[in-house]
């Protein structure tokens, strides 16, 4: 297995690294956009990238032994932030750098290219999850849960259901991240040409509109009536701030990242989240907590990605950027490349990972096998999220090669991938 | 099927042979719990900090001082029902326990049911049932049908805040109660935003809030129920409801300082 991944990832990584590097040299001489010095694949990006896809497949799975691995057991944000950045930043620095080299409209293009497979990826779950309700409303009969069923009703209706849906308006549970990201890449040709013109004030502009979605309530409507579960006008912060970092921001933080203090407001904001998320699963602390900070904080919003959220993200990353260095010889080890093969090819296992939770649950339905069943289906869900992350790869590496050896050099979008 | 009905005799003997002695303990439940797990593993125990809060019910307690009669009305959606002949699902359980557990007291209770309405629906004719029923306590279940039709988590809020508002001020004292724990429908139905707000209303109000989802998945969880398999009849959803009052119950007396001791 090591061998073949190695051989998989090791010659296409350096022709690239190569790639990148050269493309590096003409870059930095524009002030606006400029690409991480040594332009190297960041192997780090894809790291945790697979790992917010680990944890949103454990997520969407009912409740067991590995939720508790899950971080948003021990703070505010989630794996949904760690993706949504993540995605932001390589989005933005595979399609800057196309800009950079055919121009907006050709970037453009390859953007749009790249919607239209999100898109078809959210329309292929979303059938998944029409044979996996239609299955439940025939074969579930509970007086207990009568009420409950009342879900079954769109059922009634398919024909405007399944528009809706093909409209993204209607969205199902755990179906609602490859929306947001839709949206968002919809809109990256134009935070990308702000960016090229000045980066900060994208930026600033971002930030205004994440302000005037909290002061003026904005959000998109859903069907058959409520609203986006992430609200792309607020999440949109997460992901330019992706971008802005992609594009020079990173580096120009670096100063900011590398100081004492920030690391240390970092850890006491982590150590007070955790401390707030405690008394949510051992409620005999909960009179610890003060009222008055319980009634300025709750509800921490993830909808409308709360500041309390946000801010938890940026001292996770400051804490994982500082103790995690770009070249830590860890990256290479075979140990974290399945993590990594999953990074890399985001949209393909997400997808998957949505799948893998809805048979999932199937299967906990059908078979009442307790703990020990939810154990087993977490972990094969996660080996199969590798293999197939591997088989991809393979795929594009070795069956296709002969055929993308012309384009493997521009960037391609298992860079930019994610959904 | 055969093992399920065992299993469901097992139940029953359990409950019948736990009953009696949960009753004794009650005003003495700190240290004794645990050991009531063990003894009776399948008879629905809640641990007490589910059943804890900050919130009191004054008016519950002058009732019973003064020995008025004690009149909760029940304000349910489908879910505090069953489809069976009365006194099976929840409220009447309540009644029932509480009139066994306050045998000095009149205890009735009534049920309001709103099928198939959201909070804001449901909250629409508050005052006039109010002026016509005049009860102590008001238990108001809510929040499945918003979940349901994914109503906009703000406006749950505020009709919450708003209904809540309105029976305080006709006089009662009020539990909000929350969804059912339902991991069947767990991919289908999203319940934490209308968990945490009810949460928040309950605090905003100081009143008592029982967790029906946090209570119930703990029972999943224990082994006591399992709410996972697809086929069920009427028993299981019996016992949870018996379960569900009796918990009520134990609720209400200590948040309203009713136990024995006092």
């Amino acid at each position: 297995m090591t061998s073949i991944a190695d051989r998989i990832a090791g010659p296409p990584l350096a022709a690239e690294a190569d790639a990148i590097a050269r493309d590096a040299a003409p870059a930095r001489s524009l002030p606006a956009i400029s690409f991480p010095v040594g332009g190297e694949r960041e192997l780090r990006l894809d790291l945790f990238r697979g790992l917010a896809l680990w944890l949103i497949f454990i997520d969407h799975l009912p409740p067991n032994l590995l939720t508790w691995f899950t971080i948003r057991n021990y703070g505010f944000s989630d794996a949904t932030e760690i993706f949504i950045f993540i995605s932001g930043y390589t989005a933005a620095f595979v399609y800057g750098r196309a800009m950079l080299e055919s121009g907006f409209v050709i970037a453009t293009a390859r953007i749009l290219r790249r919607v239209w497979q999100i898109y078809v990826a959210h329309v292929f779950l979303f059938t998944i999850f029409l044979a996996e309700i239609s299955y439940v409303a025939t074969s579930f009969e509970n007086p207990l849960y009568t009420e409950e069923m009342g879900i079954m009703d769109f059922l009634k209706q398919p024909d405007v259901t399944i528009v809706q849906a093909l409209l993204l308006r209607f969205r199902p549970v755990n179906m609602d991240v490859l929306p947001l990201y839709i949206v968002l890449m919809l809109f990256l040709p134009v935070i990308l040409g702000l960016m090229r013109w000045k980066a900060d004030i994208a930026l600033a502009l971002s930030v205004v509109l994440y302000a005037l979605t909290w002061e003026y309530d904005w959000y998109l409507s859903a069907y058959p009536n409520g609203y986006w579960a992430f609200n792309p006008l607020a999440w949109q912060l997460l992901f330019v701030f992706g971008a802005w970092c992609a594009l020079g921001g990173a580096k120009r933080m670096s100063r900011i990242l590398a100081s004492r203090i920030t690391l240390g407001i970092s850890f006491a904001y982590l150590f007070a989240a955790f401390l707030v998320t405690l008394t949510w699963y051992i409620p005999q602390l909960n009179h610890l907590m003060p009222r008055r900070l319980e009634q300025w904080m709750y509800p921490i919003d993830k909808t409308d990605l709360d500041v309390l959220r946000f801010a938890h993200f940026l001292a996770l990353a400051a804490i994982t950027v500082r103790f995690l260095p770009r070249d830590w010889p860890g990256l290479k080890s075979p140990w974290l490349k399945p993590l990594i093969l999953c990074g890399q090819h985001s949209l393909e296992i997400f997808c998957l990972g949505v799948f893998l939770a809805f048979a999932g649950h199937f299967v906990l339905a059908e078979i009442s096998g307790g703990a020990a069943l939810h154990f087993v289906i977490s972990i094969s869900g996660i080996l199969i999220m590798c293999a197939v992350a591997w088989i991809i790869s393979w795929y594009k590496h070795s069956a296709d090669k002969s055929a993308s050896r012309t384009k493997s050099t521009a960037g391609n979008a298992d860079l930019a991938g994610g959904g | 099927m055969n093992s399920g009905a065992i299993l469901g005799l097992m139940l029953l003997a359990g409950l019948l042979t736990a009953a009696p002695a949960r009753a004794e303990d009650a005003p003495a439940r700190t240290g004794d719990a645990p050991a009531h797990a063990e003894n009776a593993p399948q008879s629905c125990e809640v641990p007490d900090y589910l059943l804890a809060t900050e919130s009191a019910l004054p008016k519950v307690a002058d009732a019973a001082k003064s020995g008025h009669a004690l009149d909760i009305l029940v304000i349910g959606s489908r879910s505090s029902t069953l489809n069976t002949s009365e006194g099976i699902a929840w409220p009447g359980r309540l009644q029932a326990v509480l009139r066994e557990k306050l045998p000095t007291i009149a205890v009735n209770v009534s049920v309001e049911l709103r099928v198939k309405k959201t909070a804001e629906e449901a909250a629409n004719g508050f005052i006039k049932l109010m002026e016509g029923k005049k009860p102590t306590l008001v238990v108001w279940q809510t929040g499945t049908v918003d979940a349901v039709r994914s109503v906009d988590p703000e406006d749950f809020r505020s009709a919450v805040d708003e209904g809540v508002a309105a029976l305080q001020n006709a006089g009662a004292d009020v539990i909000l109660m929350n969804l059912q724990y339902s991991p069947r429908t767990e991919t289908m139905i999203s319940a934490p935003p209308y968990l945490d707000n009810m949460r928040v209303v309950a605090q905003q109000h100081d009143v008592p809030l029982f967790d029906r989802f946090a209570i119930m998945r703990q029972w999943n969880e224990q082994g006591d129920f399992d709410l996972f398999t697809a086929f069920h009849g009427i028993e299981l959803a019996k016992r949870v409801h018996d379960c569900l009052g009796r918990a009520l119950a134990k609720f209400i007396i200590d948040a309203a300082h009713l136990g024995p001791a006092q």
